[in-house]
């Protein structure tokens, strides 16, 4: 099977043009860009659906051009239309609540990115010595005392822990908040 | 076999309803199902003893080697009767041990049920996946379980660690049998084993398969998430942590022990590991306050015995080793019942606290003796027998000259010597009375409470003399192992021989050690602890979030270019590799089909090239506009009509909605924001447009088998009653497509309204307040009144009494209007809208469709909307754009369905044909009402493109202009 070198150019044409307008940040040149695109792909399959040929009527003489690519295409071109038709409201909903055609930066991305290793792990230690503690039948004196008293000490221990990771994780200039997890 | 597993699975399913009824009585009825599974297989026993054991299997996925088989061996018969027994024990004591006002008592009844089932299915899985999996779901349950006080930190962070240690070992085990099924071609777990495979790439598969069994058995290194477990109810600990869970990866050791114990590396890691978590074990547990985390280290400990024992590889040591993990499960989970009582008596598990409680709870203090006397290998319990049979097995390898007998032995008899002290430090630290603490108070001792761990306590001193027959069933294990000497007998007594002296030296020792237990302790103050793998566990989980973070950073930098760079990038280096391994070229490369063919391309290359640099949005619009006529040309020279046809059309359409939305925005096309990297853009849209190219050249050489599509003209015509191959492909013989495709049209068509409307989709045409919905025909034609807005036609009379003809155009300022287009517009839209019908119908056998028909009626309709206005185009298309699209996708849903309901397959057509007077010989196929609703789908979208990017952007813009002039702010 051989190929039309110049179908395969300006496939390759509209797609470099394409992806180079899809990287941009304006809407509208995304938009452009999605069209290229879009077009090149169609011309994609219209390569590989073969050679050119008579047009698949039944009852036409001639070898025909391949029908199913066809009816891919097809369908491709009016999705196609369905999905710029949904860029085009966007660029205009932008424009009215922005005043702007810009995609930007997520600000909740950034956000995520700055806070880096901040979830708290919990610890795996022994709890308290009692599951049941005053709540026992004949509980002793001190039930909870020290338990409470060591749960006091392990939390300062953790507390420190978890200082001297913050004041680590802060070296590394980022934000880190612990106030949750000192509970 | 299997039905009882699935009679766990059912009941526990159940169990959450059941306990909201019954509360903890739930307890006892469900301990019926492991005690039921104990009895069944004690009633196997016979078939176990004559080395036949049952198995059971039902084909699952064959090709995969997924097979449910079971199998009941000695080894599987013995941790059958533990789990299911002391399962039932355990479940049966919580019923005392919790209060119906326990949080989350239906989840824990259900999940410790699961449990109990899962790990009898473990031990008695013979393939080696279903093993797995069973394997991992313990550690799930466990999960859950450990965490069942969910309030609390230190339960959920314990549940979490468990999981996590375990999880992974498992994975890495599971690397492990797949290797070893792979190598030995077969899943089943006896085979596998009976082959004894050899060379390297099984020690590696054993080597990854210790991994797990030692995470799950919680030796050391791996050994931290078994005391930081205990922060689970205790009998959760009793069971899991005792006698099922951890003993698995024992049970694991055990069962490979007959074909890979002379596998490189066996003995010298599991003797060394199993020695070392001993003597760590019982070192730790001399130092522990808290009874359950005393028994957790001496189960660490223990476990670790029973790894060297077990690992070891003789058929002595083998008999010894299962006897001495059934007296440890007995020992240790009536223990952890014990000490569950305890601390609901006393409300304190600290030994620091504890006084008197022998005298006041004298029964739970006896069952205890009888216990930790097994534990410590006192003579006649169980725990005696099985530890002389250990220290025998041991000694008569280390006399006929094995070191590593020697070393075995006297490690034993070290961590004995440490578990006699712990097990003294337990009895005391519990029962004994205390100068300075305060006794507790006098509780009467229920007898329900008791029964379980009184049972297995008592069982442990009930066994000793019985172990000589229980070792002729043990036997059908352990004669798997190769004979090295005589083979020993399970007894009570076997005389003062060597392994009795040994013995009789580590509880003298040990006793030694407790008393001695002030400077002890103060000396093992002393001593830093050598290794503290929860540390290292909890750095590298924190390293991991630090990783996780990072990368997180770097990769999720919110930049949606910087995205559509790494995708495209990846495309470009995934499919260049595949393309570069490609030996599929095509056999030649034309220049031009034709010279047409140059032409258009060398226009369309010029088009998109100046695109790049084009600096207003119009020329933009335009310029995309060229390549797609000029794609449109290219389809019609190639011989596809029909596209060529759609493309214009298309094309057309775009551009006047491009165009509507541009008049909103300012007319130059923006500076280039933020994108800074033009030569970084450049390089990747050509990269991927090189990319593209070799792509079609290769896709297109690959077309060396004949098409499919060879066959379609026929089937068009014959069974699709059509000419028009490309228009029955899309209505017919892949109408599916085609449905969905609809789908896709209703939803981006919805998706712009929404995003323009806001509110509401069907708020805009101003024909409901102008004109009532149900009209006559005359009536259409007499606007009301309010229709005319008179200010912008000065010249006409009295509008109401004529019929108007131009509908709306008057609402439009005179400025803004062509008389000449409306009339002209006005003249051709009937005419346009046949047209398109007759697209619709001819679309069968001739160029057309109802893509095509439903483009250009909508372009009608956009003719008459740039012409008059939106009251034009709402007297134009007087429905709403939503029910056109809804009713299009009805009708095409419908013809794909209604076949269903005559038994034909869906979207099947049907042919009617007829000869009618006058009309002549007329065909019809139901595909034809697919095409209908096709045609109304894209007369919808048309249609809504222009109410909402055309008339509701007009409205908006007027309601702003009114604002302003009106001067207030919005």
């Amino acid at each position: 099977m051989s190929a039309s070198l110049t179908l395969v150019v300006v496939m390759a044409v509209l797609y470099a043009v394409g992806v180079f307008m899809l990287l941009e940040r304006s809407m509208t040149r995304v938009l452009l860009g999605f069209l290229l695109v879009g077009n090149a792909t169609n011309l994609l399959i219209l390569i590989v659906s073969g050679r050119p040929g008579v047009a698949p009527f039944f009852g036409d003489e001639g070898t025909f051009a391949d029908p199913l690519p066809q009816a891919f295409i097809l369908t491709s071109i009016v999705i196609t239309f369905g999905v710029s038709a949904f860029l085009m409201a966007l660029i205009y909903r932008s424009w009215r609540l922005a005043n702007a055609d810009v995609v930007h930066d997520d600000s909740e991305d950034i956000e995520v990115g700055r806070r880096t290793a901040a979830i708290a792990m919990e610890r795996a230690v022994a709890g308290d010595d009692t599951e049941f503690g005053t709540r026992a039948a004949a509980a002793v004196a001190d039930a909870l005392d020290l338990a409470e008293q060591e749960r006091k000490e392990d939390e300062a221990s953790v507390n420190e822990q978890l200082r001297m990771q913050a004041s680590h994780t802060e070296s590394d200039g980022a934000e880190h908040d612990t106030t949750e997890e000192g509970k | 076999m299997l039905a009882l597993l699935a009679i766990f699975a059912l009941v526990a399913l159940v169990v959450p309803a059941l306990t909201r009824a019954l509360g903890v009585r739930v307890f006892p009825l469900i301990a019926i199902v492991p005690a039921a599974a104990f009895v069944y297989t004690l009633t196997l026993t016979p078939q176990v003893m004559v080395g036949a054991p049952p198995t059971e299997t039902v084909m699952w996925i064959s090709q995969l080697q997924l097979d449910l088989s079971v199998r009941v061996d000695t080894l599987s018969w013995l941790l059958s009767l533990i789990v299911t027994g002391v399962g039932a024990l355990v479940i049966l004591y919580c019923a005392k041990y919790f209060t119906n006002s326990e949080e989350g008592l239906g989840r824990f009844a259900s999940v410790l049920l699961a449990f109990t089932g899962v790990m009898y299915g473990l031990v008695i899985a013979d393939n080696v996946y279903l093993l797995f999996i069973f394997w991992e779901a313990t550690s799930v349950f466990s999960y859950l379980l450990i965490g069942h006080y969910t309030g609390r930190t230190a339960s959920r962070g314990a549940a979490m660690q468990a999981l996590i240690v375990t999880t992974a070992g498992g994975l890495v085990m599971l690397v492990g049998l797949v290797m070893l099924a792979e190598h030995s071609a077969t899943a089943s777990l006896t085979e596998i084993i009976d082959r004894e495979p050899h060379g390297a790439i099984v020690t590696v598969a054993v080597m990854l398969i210790l991994v797990g069994a030692l995470t799950k058995s919680a030796i050391v290194p791996f050994h931290f998430w078994l005391p930081a477990a205990m922060a689970a109810p205790t009998p959760v600990s009793a069971y899991l942590h005792a006698a099922a869970m951890v003993q698995a990866g024992i049970y694991l050791v055990a069962r490979l022990a007959p074909g890979f114990a002379d596998t490189p590396g066996w003995r010298p890691l599991l003797l060394g590991l199993g020695l070392f978590t001993m003597l760590v074990g019982g070192w730790r547990a001399l130092k522990q306050f808290d009874l359950k985390l005393l028994l957790a280290y001496g189960t660490v400990s223990q476990l670790g015995f029973l790894l060297v024992v077990v690992s070891y590889g003789t058929r002595n040591a083998a008999l010894a080793g299962v006897a001495l993990l059934l007296t440890h499960a007995l020992f240790k989970a009536a223990l952890f019942l014990i000490v569950g009582i305890t601390d609901h008596r006393a409300g304190t598990r600290d030994l620091r606290k504890l006084s008197g409680l022998g005298r006041e709870a004298p029964f739970l203090a006896g069952f205890a003796v009888l216990a930790t006397a097994s534990m410590a290998g006192i003579p006649f319990t169980a725990g005696f027998v099985a530890k002389e049979a250990v220290l025998s097995a041991f000694f008569e390898d280390a006399a006929s000259g094995s070191a590593a007998g020697w070393v075995a032995l006297i490690g034993v008899a070290v961590g004995s010597t440490l578990t006699v002290a712990y097990s003294a430090r337990f009895l005391w630290g519990a029962f004994a009375r205390k100068e300075g603490v305060e006794k507790v108070r006098p509780v009467h001792e229920s007898v329900p409470f008791l029964f379980s761990p009184g049972l297995l306590a008592i069982t442990g001193i009930v066994l000793a003399p019985l172990f000589g027959a229980l070792g002729t069933v043990l036997a059908g294990y352990s004669t798997l192992l190769p004979q090295h000497h005589d083979d020993y007998a399970l007894a009570l007594w076997h005389g003062f021989d060597v392994a009795f002296l040994v013995s009789t030296l580590t509880v003298l020792g040990g006793l030694a050690l407790f008393f001695a237990r002030a400077p002890v302790f103060a000396g093992q103050s002393r001593v830093p602890a050598l290794i503290d793998s929860s540390r290292l566990y909890r750095q590298s989980m924190r390293a991991l979030d630090r990783v996780a973070g990072r990368v997180t950073a770097t990769t999720q930098r919110g930049s949606l270019p910087f995205y559509l760079s790494v995708i495209l990038l990846v495309m470009v280096g995934a499919v260049g590799t595949t393309l570069a391994l490609n030996r599929t070229w095509p056999t030649s490369l034309l220049l031009f089909d034709g010279p047409t063919q140059l032409a258009i391309g060398a226009i369309m290359v010029v088009a998109a090239l100046s695109l790049g640099g084009a600096k207003k949005r119009f020329s933009a619009a335009l310029l995309v506009g060229v390549t797609g006529y000029g794609l449109a040309a290219l389809f019609a020279f190639h011989g596809a009509p029909d596209l060529a046809l759609t493309q214009v059309l298309v094309e057309t359409v775009t551009l006047i909605a491009f165009v509507l939305v541009l008049r909103r925005l300012p007319a130059r096309l923006g500076k280039e924001h933020g994108s800074v990297h033009r030569g970084v853009r450049a390089l990747i849209g050509a990269a991927v447009g090189l990319l593209m190219a070799v792509v079609a050249v290769v896709a297109l050489g690959a077309r060396t088998a004949s098409p499919i599509s060879e066959a379609l003209p026929k089937l068009a015509h014959e069974i699709g009653h059509g000419n028009n191959v490309v228009n029955v492909v899309l209505v017919d013989i892949r109408g599916w497509d085609t449905l969905g495709e609809l789908a896709v049209i209703v939803a981006a068509a919805t998706g712009v309204a929404s995003l323009v409307f806001l509110r509401s989709r069907t708020d805009n045409l101003p024909r409901d307040a102008e004109r009532p919905r149900k009209q006559s025909l005359t009536s259409r034609f007499t606007p009301s009144p309010e229709l005319i807005a008179p200010e912008y036609v000065p010249g006409v009379q009295d509008p109401s009494t004529r019929n108007s003809w131009l509908l709306a155009g008057r609402r439009l300022a005179p400025e803004n209007r062509s008389i000449l287009l409306e009339v002209v517009i006005r003249l051709l839209f009937h005419a346009i809208v046949v047209l398109s019908l007759y697209l619709l119908f001819a679309g069968h056998n001739l160029p057309g469709g109802g893509f095509a028909g439903g483009l250009v009626a909508g372009l009608a309709l956009a003719g008459r909307y740039l012409a008059g206005g939106r009251y034009e185009l709402a007297a134009a298309a007087p429905f709403d754009a939503g029910r056109v699209l809804g009713f299009g996708l009805l009708l095409a849903a419908g013809t794909a369905t209604v076949p269903l309901f005559f038994g034909a397959q869906a979207l099947t057509s049907t042919f009617f044909e007829a000869t009618i007077p006058v009309l002549g010989h007329l065909e019809f196929t139901t595909s034809t009402i697919f095409d209908i609703g096709v045609y109304l789908v894209v007369v919808g979208m048309v249609l809504d493109v222009l109410r909402s990017l055309g008339a509701e952007i007009d409205r908006q813009q007027e309601d702003a202009s009114d604002v302003l002039e009106s001067g207030s702010t919005i």
